[in-house]
C-alpha cells in the first residue's frame, strides 16, 4: 500500500461526495413530478410515451398494482430480450454473422439483464451481434436500473406520506427515471468515454499487421454507449468477455475512475433523494455514513491483501513489491484494482477491472462478503436503497426490543406485518446462495465446472450464487458457468434475488404508507445519529454477513492459510 | 393485470427504439465526427499499414523487441477478438507452474535478480498494452545486445516512452510496449 494509492482512492470518494447533494436534489424533483431544466426538451417526449402507452400519469397505484405493473413490464422485457438473442442471425447489425444464442444461454442472459445482474455466461465479442448488444443488452441496462429506481421511489413515498393508499405510478416512475436521469447522464458519460479512447463504431473488427508480421484481429463495436449505462445503472455486463479489464472498455487510469464514479454516484445520490423526499436529509446522511464506513474498510482490506502479493509466487523469485498482478492490468495496479473490486461488489454493479478469481484469499473474500451483505453499500440503483431501508427497519426493531418500546422509523410504527415481510426479504439471499451452493458441490454437474480445485473451487461456486442472488454479476471466472445446470440455477437465483426480495418490500411500502406519520417525541429513538449508524452497521454485519461465515471459512479463509503454507491444488 | 399489458408492451417497444437504436446510433454519429480516431479503436499506422491499436497489446517473441506480459487468451496469446484472463486462483498448481515456466524463460534470456510481478503473470484482459518500467529495464540488456545498441540508449528510450501517474497520483507508471517497440525501430531507421 502506498500514500499515492490511497490518495487516488480518497479523490474518488470525494468526487462522489461532491455530486451526492446536487444529483440527489435533482432526482427528488424528478420523482416528485416537478419541472427540471431539461423539461422543455423531455416533457413532450414523456407525454408522447404516455399517450401511446395509454398511461394516465395523474393516476397513482397502490402497492399491489405497482407490483403487477413492474412484473408485467419485466415479463415483456424478458420475452423481447430472449427473442432478440435467439433470432440475432436474422436481425440487422450482425457483421460477424453470429448465429442465434443457445436456448439455455439466452434464458440465463435475458434473466441476467432483466434483474440488473448482468452475469455473463457468454463472451460478448464472440457471441453477441451489434444488434443484440444495442437493442437487447443496452436497452435492459437502462430499464432494469430504471425499474429499480422506481421501486425505491415507491418505498420512499411510503415514508413521506401519511395515511396514503397509493405509492405513485410505476409507468411514470420508470419513464422519468429513464428519460430524466439515466439517458442524459449516459449521453454525457458516453461522449467523455469516447474522448478517453472507448470505441464507438458499427464496424466489427480491424485486422492489424503486427510489427512481427502476424495478423491480429481487433474486435470493436459500439462500446462506449453501452459502457456508460452499464456503470450508471450499476449493471456491470461488459461489451467484452473481460469486462472493464479490457483496454477498450477502460483504457486509462482516468477512465477507470470515471467508471467507478459513474457506478457509485447515482446509487449514492438516491440515498440523499430519500432523505430529501421524506423531509429528513439527516436520515440520508446517516445512511451514507454507514455505507461509507463499510465500503472504505472493504477497499482497505482488498488493497492491503493484494499489495502483499501471493506468497506461493513470491517463493518462486517474484518481486513481492509489485503485489499480486495475476489477473490485473499494469495501468491500474493494486490501488485502482482494489478500489474497483470493492465498489463494484458493495454496489451491485458487477463489472470488473481485474479478475476476481485471481485475487488472493482475503482479497477475494471481501468482494464476496460485500455481495453477501445484501448489496446495500450503496447497492444497485434503487435496489440498494430499498435493501438499506429493510436493514434500517430491522435495526430499529432490534433497538425497540432493547428498550422495550414499539419501533419507529421516520415517524412510522414498525409492526409485526412489516417485520415479517422484512425477514422474508432478507432470508431469500442465504436460501438462494447457500442452498444452491450446497447442491452444486454435491452433484457432478456442479463440480465439473470448477476451474481451480481445492478451497478455491468452493469459492468459485459460492461466489457465483452470491453474485446471482445479489444481482451483482461479477464472477470468480474459473467456473465454467455456461452449462445447462449453471445457466438454469443461476437464473433462478437471480430471479429470487430480485423479485422474491422486492415484492415483500413493496408490501412493506403498502402498509407503511397507510400508517399515520407521527411527529418525533422525546421517547423516539433518533435514527440519524452515530448510535443508529453503529447499530445499522451491526445489523448489516450480523444479519447480512454472519450467516455466510461457515461457508466463507471453508472457501477463501482456508485458501488464505493455504497460500501462507505454500499449498497448491 | 390486463390493464398493465398495453403499457408494458408499448413502453418496451418505445424504449427499445429510443435506447437500443436512437441512442447508440446517435452516439456513433457524434463519435465519428468529434473523435474519429478514438471511436475507431485508436489505431496506429506505419507506412500506411495498420500495425495495431495503441490500447491493445500484441505478441512479441523476438529478442529484438520488448516482450509484453504473458497473456491467457486462446488459442493464441493476445487474441484481440477473444479477451480472457487466466482466472486461476492463488492456490492453483497450474498458476504456480505457469509462473515458474515464465520465470525460467526470463532467466534464460539473461534476467537476474528479482523478477517484476507483471513480467510473469497474465493480465486480466490478456490484452494489457503496458508493462511496468521495471520489466522494461530488465529487458534492456537483451534488446541492446540483439540490436547492437548501448544499454544506455535503450534506457533513454524507455524513459522517453514511459508514462507517469496522471497529476502525480492517478494510475500507475507504465510503458506501452507497442509504442516502445515502434520507437526502437525508428531509432535504427
Amino acid at each position: 500500500m502506498s500514500f499515492v494509492g490511497w490518495l487516488q482512492i480518497a479523490a474518488l470518494f470525494l468526487a462522489v461526495l461532491a455530486v451526492i447533494k446536487p444529483l440527489g436534489l435533482y432526482m427528488a424533483r424528478v420523482f416528485q413530478g416537478e419541472r427540471t431544466f431539461i423539461s422543455p426538451v423531455l416533457a413532450p417526449v414523456e407525454r408522447g410515451f404516455y399517450r401511446l402507452a395509454g398511461v394516465d400519469d395523474q393516476r397513482e397505484q397502490g402497492w399491489l398494482a405497482y407490483a403487477f405493473a413492474m412484473l408485467a413490464f419485466s415479463i415483456a422485457g424478458f420475452v423481447s430480450l430472449y427473442a432478440i438473442l435467439r433470432l440475432q442471425a436474422f436481425l440487422p447489425f450482425n457483421p460477424q454473422g453470429f448465429t442465434g444464442v443457445a436456448p439455455d444461454l439466452a434464458f440465463n442472459t435475458a434473466i441476467s439483464f432483466l434483474t440488473n445482474t448482468n452475469w455473463q455466461n457468454y463472451a460478448g465479442e464472440t457471441t453477441m451481434s451489434q444488434f443484440s448488444q444495442m437493442a437487447g443488452l443496452t436497452v435492459h441496462n437502462f430499464l432494469s436500473a430504471a425499474s429499480g429506481i422506481a421501486m425505491a421511489m415507491a418505498l420512499t413515498r411510503a415514508f413521506a406520506r401519511s395515511k396514503a393508499k397509493t405509492l405513485g405510478n410505476f409507468w411514470v416512475d420508470l419513464t422519468r427515471a429513464t428519460l430524466y436521469v439515466l439517458l442524459p447522464l449516459a449521453i454525457v458519460v458516453t461522449v467523455v468515454f469516447i474522448a478517453m479512447g472507448l470505441p464507438q463504431t458499427l464496424g466489427a473488427s480491424i485486422t492489424a499487421t503486427t510489427l512481427e508480421g502476424a495478423h491480429q484481429v481487433i474486435a470493436l463495436g459500439p462500446v462506449a454507449s453501452q459502457e456508460a449505462i452499464k456503470q450508471l445503472g450499476t449493471n456491470g455486463g461488459g461489451f467484452f468477455n473481460v469486462n472493464a479489464a479490457h483496454p477498450f472498455e477502460n483504457p486509462t487510469a482516468l477512465s477507470n475512475l470515471l467508471n467507478i464514479f459513474a457506478m457509485l454516484s447515482v446509487s449514492a445520490a438516491l440515498v440523499y433523494t430519500f432523505g430529501q423526499m421524506v423531509g429528513e436529509r439527516r436520515q440520508g446522511w446517516a445512511f451514507l455514513a454507514t455505507i461509507a464506513i463499510l465500503l472504505i474498510v472493504g477497499v482497505g482490506v482488498v488493497y492491503w491483501a493484494e499489495a502483499q502479493g501471493n506468497p506461493i509466487l513470491t517463493a518462486l523469485g517474484l518481486d513481492a513489491s509489485g503485489g499480486n498482478m495475476e489477473g490485473k492490468e499494469v495501468r491500474f495496479g493494486q490501488s485502482a484494482s482494489a478500489l474497483y473490486a470493492a465498489v463494484t461488489t458493495g454496489l451491485s454493479d458487477g463489472g470488473v477491472n481485474a479478475m476476481h478469481g485471481s485475487l488472493t484469499g482475503l482479497g477475494g473474500l471481501v468482494p464476496m462478503f460485500l455481495i453477501q451483505l445484501g448489496e446495500v453499500l450503496p447497492g444497485g440503483v434503487g435496489s440498494g436503497l430499498y435493501g438499506l431501508i429493510v436493514f434500517a427497519i430491522l435495526a430499529v426493531f432490534v433497538a425497540g426490543l432493547m428498550v422495550g418500546r414499539t419501533p419507529e422509523l421516520l415517524g412510522k410504527k414498525i409492526d409485526g406485518r412489516e417485520m415479517k415481510f422484512a425477514m422474508l426479504a432478507v432470508l431469500i439471499l442465504p436460501l438462494a446462495i447457500l442452498g444452491f451452493t450446497a447442491v452444486s458441490v454435491m452433484i457432478p454437474a456442479g463440480v465439473a465446472s470448477i476451474g481451480t480445485p481445492g478451497p478455491h473451487g468452493l469459492s468459485e461456486i459460492l461466489y457465483a450464487y452470491s453474485s446471482a442472488a445479489g444481482n451483482n454479476g461479477s464472477a470468480f471466472g474459473g467456473l465454467s458457468g455456461n452449462t445447462p445446470w449453471y445457466n438454469a440455477t443461476l437464473a433462478i437465483a437471480m430471479l429470487l434475488g430480485r423479485f422474491a426480495y422486492v415484492i415483500p418490500v413493496l408490501a412493506i411500502a403498502g402498509s407503511i404508507a397507510a400508517k399515520v406519520r407521527a411527529p418525533a417525541s422525546s421517547g423516539t429513538f433518533p435514527t440519524h445519529g452515530p448510535l443508529f449508524v453503529g447499530l445499522l452497521i451491526g445489523v448489516i454485519l450480523i444479519l447480512g454477513g454472519l450467516q455466510f461465515f461457515p461457508a466463507l471459512a471453508l472457501g477463501p479463509i482456508v485458501e488464505h492459510f493455504a497460500t501462507l503454507a505454500g499449498q497448491t491444488y | 393485470m390486463l390493464t398493465h399489458i398495453r403499457p408494458a408492451l408499448v413502453l418496451t417497444a418505445l424504449f427499445t427504439l429510443l435506447l437500443g437504436l436512437a441512442y447508440p446510433l446517435a452516439m456513433t454519429g457524434i463519435a465519428g465526427l468529434a473523435f474519429p480516431r478514438q471511436a475507431g479503436g485508436s489505431l496506429i499506422e506505419r507506412g500506411g499499414i495498420v500495425v495495431g491499436s495503441e490500447l491493445i497489446g500484441q505478441s512479441f517473441a523476438s529478442d529484438r523487441y520488448f516482450w509484453p506480459r504473458p497473456s491467457a487468451t486462446g488459442p493464441d496469446a493476445y487474441n484481440a477478438s477473444a479477451s480472457s484472463g487466466s482466472n486461476l486462483g492463488p492456490t492453483s498448481a497450474k498458476l504456480r507452474d505457469t509462473v515458474a515456466a515464465n520465470i525460467a524463460k526470463l532467466r534464460a534470456s539473461g534476467v537476474t535478480g528479482p523478477v517484476p510481478a507483471d513480467a510473469v503473470t497474465a493480465s486480466g484482459s490478456g490484452l494489457d498494452p503496458d508493462i511496468s518500467t521495471e520489466f522494461a529495464h530488465v529487458q534492456a540488456p537483451r534488446i541492446a545486445a540483439a540490436r547492437g545498441l548501448s544499454e544506455k540508449d535503450v534506457w533513454d528510450l524507455i524513459a522517453e516512452v514511459q508514462e507517469g501517474r496522471l497529476m502525480g497520483f492517478i494510475g500507475e507508471p507504465r510503458v506501452n510496449v507497442l509504442k516502445l517497440n515502434l520507437a526502437l525501430d525508428k531509432l535504427q531507421g
